[in-house]
């Protein structure tokens, strides 16, 4: 069986790219093997744990429940564009660094993309309400506590600096 | 040495690589012409191998190469035992280890049974539907007491029945005790650990340089130099000609210490055979069958007493679940028959456990490695204790610790490290007393807890203690070496899964050589940038490798202090080391940089003096006589609503001693962890088997692992009983977190409910809701 291919072109990180690929290839795979942004972790490949995430035209998605020719046309974010190009963490990322809010950091970049997008939806979150967004993204080495509190910091920092 | 980040919580060196998806994981490693594995694994648990035929899959475009254990000819052998039965008089232990791909007999689901290779992960898996399998079913052992029946299959058939192990272990004389008891209880008590399930699966890269006859592999492993060593001696090779790398690895907690697993094995060889690269990255579904578990022990335990509630002495015999193979020796029932003493003071103990065989997946250590299931047991019968008694639940523990003059405190009975179980050091009372104070006992056993319940609601305390032995031997090494640019850089042969080495590690070099934390560069988990060691494992990463990079730190700050002299002409008291430099006291003008002086120790030409040792390193080792014994209280409140079971925690409280702590931040990490693992394994996660032996949640849809939504803010306090038994003082944090979770969920739910005044009691875990509701309609009945 030759599988069919399909050409696909999109952005990721604001960097276009055009390629040619099967049509089964998962988006996650696409990324990671393909573009070499291997930054985006696969942890289960079922769509529960979350580590996968990443932003499509601004959403959070989880990129192994997705065929890459799918994201044809689209705007990707992942968390190697996270930072600033000067290498300036953000401040999530820094808050997570500040709040010690990472252990094995596997679950990370996709505890990061999920609550980039969910600043921007709610950017004076209450406990509860991280909680809950983040219930979404499985992470066994911390416990959560440390991520909800830098959240919680990230929201307030950007919130001040905001104009 | 001042002590300036020694004790502080300062933030790790290593975030920046992760934050950013920088950091090297497995499945990244990408080389040229990359091939990969798949695994044809069984689906049934227990079955004669008629026939395995791969032909076809071979004709599938883009496979390279299939192989079934007939392929593997001289390679194909069992093993290897990476723990050997302690030395207790009388045990038995039935040596049956794990083999790379099953050979005639199937012994669990999962077992891989042929490999098949190819250009993509996409084609090797599509060519596994190939593979044809004929095989003749045979009857699975699943159940732990039917197992020991006549009549039963046998696991391995050449053994004649499915004992594992059998061992007993005493002190004191429990039948005397028994005699002259006020009271005894006994129970029959079941608890269930489940899968650890890092974020991250397991994977190995393994590629082969036929020119330099070398063979470089990366692994998700937790401990690579006992991999490399195992390794090069199945494959041939002189272990310099093996490199193994564990590169930044998501989460272990136990189970990726388990060495060689299948993929382990057969990658390195397979890539020797093709002369090239080949690539295994678990899947999740694989991961719940083919990485090892824990799982179940069933107890039936006595304990004595006299009237005031002082424990006389405890018997127990259990039967502990050992999986289709025992490569890891006897360390998960020892921990469990040797934590059941806890913080107590018993004075005859008499424990014997039955290790069983059973057609299911080879139970190795995972967090807390069978503390758990004997701090329940325990935990569970104090509780019973005291309500039998009258006695307060805090009252009956505090008057049976063990005192804290009676430090070191004999046990007597061998541990896991084949050591005698002795407690070098503890104050429990005080730890009690914090956690009392911060879960506020007495006002919500007297005010709060009436309040609530006259209003309906169901809210009930949980408090339990335990101790736990860690940072065991054998040894680790460390080496430090000054570069010319007055960065530091250390390399140590343990892995790191998360556990913060790359900061900790560093914050005692700091100390020791004057310089910043992020001045200083950690290497873990490669063989040839360090080549002694033991792993990652019984929360012993900072007690001994910290202690080795101690050491290490010491001999450069000795070396250095000696150059710096000989070049000031001072004596080596008047020399003080701050902001990577050496200089003398009250003159801060003279002074030297460290990167000036690793420069002189490398002279280009003149003469040195015998004895001289280049350069500004030190390798040292430190070996640790036996384990240190941390300890801790955790308390927690719980509202459960009364008609759906569902349970919310309103407030949990963890007052910990884990001696003298290297970062107080990444100590509160790993409790706050091993506390979310503990609550996984009291209220959700089970492995249900059906009686054939299949998993029949196998998926993170299906077995629960806890979410933010699940796992409560937790209030930490800790004091410090520095461990006498190394330099540093420090005990182990890593399993902690995890261990007394399940007995404080245990009676935390029975006094929310009042199924005491229901004579109903909770002697087992998971307590899942529906399973609480079993319970108590049964126990209605």
């Amino acid at each position: 069986m030759q599988p069919d291919r399909h050409e696909l072109a999109l952005c990721v990180n604001g960097t276009p790219y055009q390629r040619t690929v099967e049509a089964r290839m998962l988006l996650s795979d696409f990324l990671r093997h393909e573009l070499r942004l291997a930054g985006t972790h696969v942890g289960c490949e079922h769509g529960v744990c979350g580590a996968c995430t990443i932003l499509i035209d601004g959403a959070p998605v989880r990129s192994c429940l997705m065929f890459a020719v799918q994201a044809n046309g689209c705007e990707l974010s992942t968390i190697e564009g996270l930072a600033a190009a000067s290498g300036d963490l953000d401040p999530l990322q820094q808050a997570m660094h500040e709040h010690h809010g990472l252990q094995c950091g596997y679950c990370t970049p996709g505890i990061l993309m999920t609550m980039t997008a969910f600043l921007k939806e709610n950017p004076a979150p209450t406990e509860d309400e991280v909680r809950e967004a983040l219930s979404g993204n499985l992470c066994r080495c911390t416990g959560y506590q440390n991520i909800v509190d830098a959240v919680l910091a990230a929201a307030a920092n950007l919130r001040a600096a905001a104009p | 040495m001042t002590t300036r980040f020694f004790g502080a919580p300062v933030k790790r060196n290593e975030d920046r690589k992760l934050l950013t998806g920088q950091a090297l994981f497995i499945d990244d490693v990408e080389l040229p012409g990359l091939l990969h594995a798949a695994f044809l694994r069984s689906q049934v648990a227990h079955a004669k191998i008629r026939g395995i035929d791969v032909s076809e899959v071979l004709k599938r475009p883009g496979v390279v190469a299939a192989y079934t254990a007939e392929d593997l000819g001289g390679y194909w052998r069992p093993g290897p035992l990476l723990v050997s039965p302690p030395p207790i008089p009388g045990i038995v232990f039935n040596e049956r280890t794990h083999v790379p791909l099953a050979k005639e007999v199937i012994r669990c689901a999962g077992e891989p049974l042929a490999i098949v290779v190819a250009e993509s992960r996409y084609i090797a898996e599509d060519a596994l539907d190939d593979i044809v399998v004929d095989l003749e079913m045979l009857p699975a052992v699943v159940d732990l007491e039917k197992a020991l029946k006549t009549g039963t299959a046998y696991v391995h058939d050449d053994l004649g029945n499915n004992v594992a192990a059998h061992v007993h272990q005493a002190k004191g004389d429990y039948a005397k005790a028994a005699a002259k008891a006020h009271l005894t209880l006994k129970r029959r008590f079941r608890y269930e650990h489940g899968i650890s399930s890092p974020i991250e699966t397991r994977g190995v890269v393994a590629q082969w340089d036929a020119r330099a006859e070398h063979m470089t592999l990366w692994d998700t492993t937790q401990a690579p130099v006992f991999v490399r060593n195992v390794l090069a001696g199945a494959l041939g090779l002189g272990e310099g000609q093996v490199r193994v790398i564990a590169p930044f690895v998501g989460g272990g907690f136990g189970p990726k210490i388990m060495m060689l697993y299948p993929e382990e094995a057969t990658l390195p060889w397979i890539a020797m055979r093709l002369n090239r690269p080949v690539k295994w990255i678990e899947d999740r579904f694989e991961h719940f069958v083919a990485t090892t578990q824990e799982r179940g022990q069933i107890h039936d335990a006595e304990i004595a007493l006299d009237k005031d509630g002082r424990i006389l002495g405890v018997r127990d015999v259990f039967l502990h679940d050992n999986g289709a193979y025992n490569p890891y020796g006897l360390t998960v029932p020892i921990n469990s028959q040797c934590t059941m003493l806890g913080p107590y003071v018993i004075p005859a103990y008499d424990s014997t456990f039955t290790s069983v065989f059973t057609n299911l997946p080879i139970v190795t250590p995972y967090r807390g490695a069978g503390r758990q299931h004997g701090v329940f047991v325990i935990e569970r019968l104090l509780d019973l204790a005291a309500h039998a008694l009258d006695i307060d639940r805090a009252e009956i523990r505090r008057r049976n610790f063990i005192p804290k003059d009676a430090f070191p405190y004999q046990n007597e009975l061998i541990y896991q490290d084949f050591a005698p179980l002795q407690y070098d050091s503890g104050n429990y009372e005080p730890v009690l007393d914090k956690a009392l104070k911060a879960i506020g006992y007495d006002n919500f056993i007297r005010e709060e807890q009436p309040k609530l319940r006259a209003q309906g609601r169901c809210v009930g305390m949980g408090i339990a203690c335990y101790v736990e032995g860690t940072g065991i031997g054998p040894y680790e090494g460390a080496k430090v070496q000054v570069r010319a640019n007055g960065k530091v850089s250390v390399a140590t042969g343990i892995g790191t899964q998360g556990q913060g080495h790359f900061t900790s590690f560093a914050q005692i070099v700091a100390d020791q050589l004057g310089v910043d934390v992020t001045d200083v560069d950690i290497v873990t988990g490669d063989t040839d940038r360090f080549y002694w060691g033991a792993g990652t494992f019984a929360s012993r990463g900072a007690v001994v490798a910290g202690n080795a990079v101690n050491e290490a730190s010491l001999a450069v700050r000795k070396k250095a202090l000696k150059l710096a002299s000989d070049a000031f002409e001072c004596s080596e008291d008047d020399l003080v080391f701050a902001d990577g430099k050496v200089s003398i006291v009250g003159v801060p003008g003279k002074f030297i940089r460290l990167g000036d002086l690793a420069q002189r120790a490398n002279p280009m030409r003149g003469a040195v003096k015998p004895g001289t040792e280049p350069g500004l390193e030190s390798t040292q080792y430190f070996g640790p006589p036996s384990g240190a014994t941390a300890n801790g209280v955790h308390a927690m409140i719980v509202e459960i609503d009364p008609e759906t079971f569902d349970l919310k925690v309103l407030k949990y409280v963890v007052v910990h001693d884990c001696g003298t702590v290297i970062n107080p931040m990444i100590v509160e990490g790993q409790i706050h962890g091993g506390v979310a693992q503990g609550i996984g394994n009291a209220f959700y996660e089970k492995l249900s088997f059906d009686d054939q032996g299949q998993l029949l949640n196998a998926s993170l849809a299906d077995y629960l692992l806890p979410t933010a939504l699940d796992v409560p803010r937790m209030e930490l306090d800790h004091t410090v009983t520095p461990s006498p038994l190394n330099p540093l003082g420090i005990k182990g944090a890593g399993e902690a977190g995890a261990i007394p979770v399940g007995a404080l969920f245990a009676q935390a739910i029975e006094d929310a409910l009042e199924l005491k005044r229901k004579s109903i009691e909770l002697l087992e875990i998971p307590l899942s809701p529906s399973r609480v509701f079993e319970l108590i309609r049964e126990g209605e009945r």
